[in-house]
């Protein structure tokens, strides 16, 4: 077997034990986020030019407050993939965290008489949740020796099928009262709506766990090449397991802010959020097979997807038939540009 | 497309001849009846899941020479297993199917009826009628026209409408282009966009959120399915926006039915009957049938009826999911 080139040398990847937060570093993180952010402003410029109410400040917080769950998902997702993996379960995770904290709290309800404790204690289930099903993912895909493309595609079925199975085919539904106590954590808003704080916190934690952390150096070292990081000492298998508990706490987090939208948790509910997720960190210039990537260029990428759909609905240029077309196309596009941009650095 | 009265009137003397055929006490042949419907995926097939079970549950009670087996499929190559499968292990001699996909089933179903087994297709046909031999639906037709007619009289001929669709199938076609003939003779009533949210809650959510930021006064939304209303009722409430007067749903799934009969959203006061249990209706009708030997009228359209107030309470069934 030809030795695999050592991740300094690969473009754009971060060198084993280089101190990061350099002069260079940071241009090379600017240049990363640039092709994801130029897509963005040109499609900013089309909505306002084809519809005056794009730019309205309402709308411009509409399109973030629900980009708020798949940002969330994808930062997390971010790590997993920079490290080498994939999670196709995030979005029957998030349903089945949904429909199982929604029967938690309507069980806990009539025993406890505050509706904030049954929604606190149903917060900390739904994140507590989420960190479970990721360290099982971690362990069966680290330890196991599973393909995490295998894992996860096993858990997609199976958390979906729970979900199915506890909703009894149909909707599990919040009890009204604590519909009403709940409802702020989505639709309050301080400055910006919740959602968006909390996404703007995910997204700000998790680029500090990345970029300076010694942690965040190892997910970038094994996902350039999990050999050299091996033999640098690196503890591959916990840091592994530890990239899918934390997006199985990101998963939890999106399900937190999910849950007080409509109350409700069906067997449609997250349907696709996955390929959204892994969408929004290709666009953002993460490579699929690892190694390297930015949390700001995955913030752009999910906010960019989320822009596409908001300027579909806000406009009648294209046929309703050729939506899921035109995401297509400036989804390839802007990775495209991504590609080019890398070829020049 | 027949004139719908001719599909109403031929559902409904299916459905006399079905209660005067149930009062006839003959029953001398044993029917092995299988049924083949789509997997719970939402709320609309979970409840069709249901009703096949609860169908079950009763038929064979009622009729000891009655053996019903119900096999759910995520996707259609799985249900077409699962029709070989009913066929050689366990040797159904009738076949009451809901196809995932009609184009893609219409093959395994003629294979089925070629040996002999009597097939009753239920709500998505085939493309080739030739591969059954009774046909039993919902009325999309009216799923669509009864919605335009009821918003028309509420606004009194004159209001800007805004209107969901679900996935691009045929159903949805028909269902629009229903709601879209009656508005053609009122020509005060605006339509003003028409959008897919896949009649999924969350993407009915934005999709409305997308509207109320577009249009700056709304009269009403046919959301055109309940859980896509859901969506839609809390985008309004979000909004805080006072110009719109109605949203209607469709298919009479418990939960609107429910806020019907209470009364306590001002927005809901209608709905159309869709409801799955024509699954029910499907296998009572073709099992009573069988076992006097007899066979179905070749179309029998389940009628679909505007729900209010005052005929809420028989549409409202608590223990379906749905």
């Amino acid at each position: 077997m030809p030795p695999e080139p050592t991740d300094s040398l690969r473009p754009g990847a971060t060198a084993l034990g280089a101190s990061d937060g350099t002069p260079l570093h940071r241009v090379r993180a600017l240049l990363h986020g640039f092709g994801p952010l130029l897509g963005l402003i040109v499609l900013c410029i089309a909505g306002t030019a084809l519809n005056g109410d794009f730019a309205t400040l309402d709308n411009v917080m509409n399109v973030l407050t629900r980009t708020a769950f798949i940002g969330i998902i994808a930062v997390g997702m971010c790590f997993v993939i920079i490290s080498g993996g994939i999670d196709l379960s995030v979005g029957s995770m998030a349903a089945l965290i949904a429909g199982v904290m929604i029967l938690l709290m309507n069980r806990l309800a009539p025993s406890l008489s505050s509706p904030t404790s049954v929604i606190a204690l149903g917060i900390g289930f739904a994140l507590l949740l989420g960190a479970l099903f990721g360290l099982v993912h971690g362990l069966l895909i680290a330890r196991g020796g599973i393909e995490p493309f295998i894992v996860t595609l096993g858990t997609l079925g199976i958390f979906r099928a729970y979900l199915t199975y506890f909703a009894d085919g149909g909707a599990i539904t919040l009890d009204s009262d604590l519909s009403d106590a709940y409802g702020p954590v989505y639709y309050a808003s301080f400055l910006l709506p919740v959602p968006v704080w909390v996404f703007l916190a995910v997204a700000l934690g998790g680029g500090l766990i990345l970029n300076r952390t010694a942690y965040g150096r190892y997910v970038q070292a094994i996902g350039s090449n999990e050999q050299v990081a091996r033999y640098a000492a690196v503890d591959v298998n916990r840091i592994k397991v530890l990239t899918y508990v934390l997006l199985g706490v990101c998963v939890g987090i999106a399900t937190v802010l999910y849950v007080p939208r409509l109350g409700s948790s069906s067997p449609t509910t997250g349907l696709l959020w996955e390929l959204e997720a892994i969408a929004a960190v290709i666009v953002g210039g993460t490579a699929l097979k690892g190694g390297s990537g930015t949390i700001t260029g995955t913030v752009v990428g999910a906010v960019l997807l989320s822009v596409i759909s908001n300027i579909l609905n806000l406009t009648s240029v294209i046929s309703v038939y050729l939506n899921s077309a035109v995401q297509g196309f400036v989804i390839i596009g802007v990775a495209f540009m991504q590609r080019r941009r890398k070829g020049a650095s | 497309m027949k004139p719908m009265f001719r599909r109403f009137a031929l559902g409904l003397s299916a459905m006399a001849a079905l209660l005067t055929a149930s009062s006839a006490l003959a029953q001398d042949k044993q029917v092995n009846l299988g049924v083949a419907i789509p997997t719970a995926t939402h709320g609309f097939t979970g409840g069709i899941v249901w009703w096949a079970n609860e169908a079950k549950k009763e038929l064979e009670k009622q009729h000891p020479g009655l053996k019903i087996t119900v096999k759910t499929a995520a996707n259609s190559s799985e249900q077409a297993n699962q029709l070989q499968d009913l066929l050689t292990v366990n040797k159904i001699n009738t076949l009451v199917v809901f196809p995932f996909e009609s184009a893609a089933l219409t093959r395994p179903v003629a294979q089925v009826k070629g040996k002999g087994v009597y097939v009753t297709v239920v709500d998505r046909g085939l493309t080739d009628t030739n591969a059954q031999d009774a046909y039993v639906a919902g009325d999309n037709t009216a799923f669509g026209r009864i919605p335009a007619e009821y918003l028309v009289k509420r606004l009194n001929g004159r209001g800007n409408i805004v209107a969901l669709r679900g996935i691009a199938t045929t159903i949805d076609n028909e269902r629009m282009d229903a709601f879209k003939a009656v508005l053609k003779n009122h020509p005060d009533i605006n339509l003003l966009d028409a959008r897919y949210a896949n009649w999924n809650r969350d993407d009915a959510f934005k999709v409305m959120q997308d509207y109320l930021t577009r249009f700056k006064h709304i009269d009403a939304v046919w959301a055109a399915d309940d859980d896509m209303a859901v969506g839609v009722l809390k985008a309004i409430e979000q909004s805080k926006r006072t110009d719109i007067q109605e949203v209607f749903g469709g298919a009479g799934s418990k939960g609107m039915v429910k806020m019907i009969l209470d009364g306590k959203n001002k927005l809901v006061q209608a709905d159309v009957s869709y409801s799955p249990k024509f699954i029910y209706d499907a296998i009572k009708l073709t099992a009573e049938a069988r076992l006097k030997g007899e066979v179905l009228p070749p179309k029998t359209i389940i009628p679909s009826v505007l729900i209010t107030k005052e005929n809420a309470q028989q549409f409202y069934f608590p223990n379906s999911p749905f």
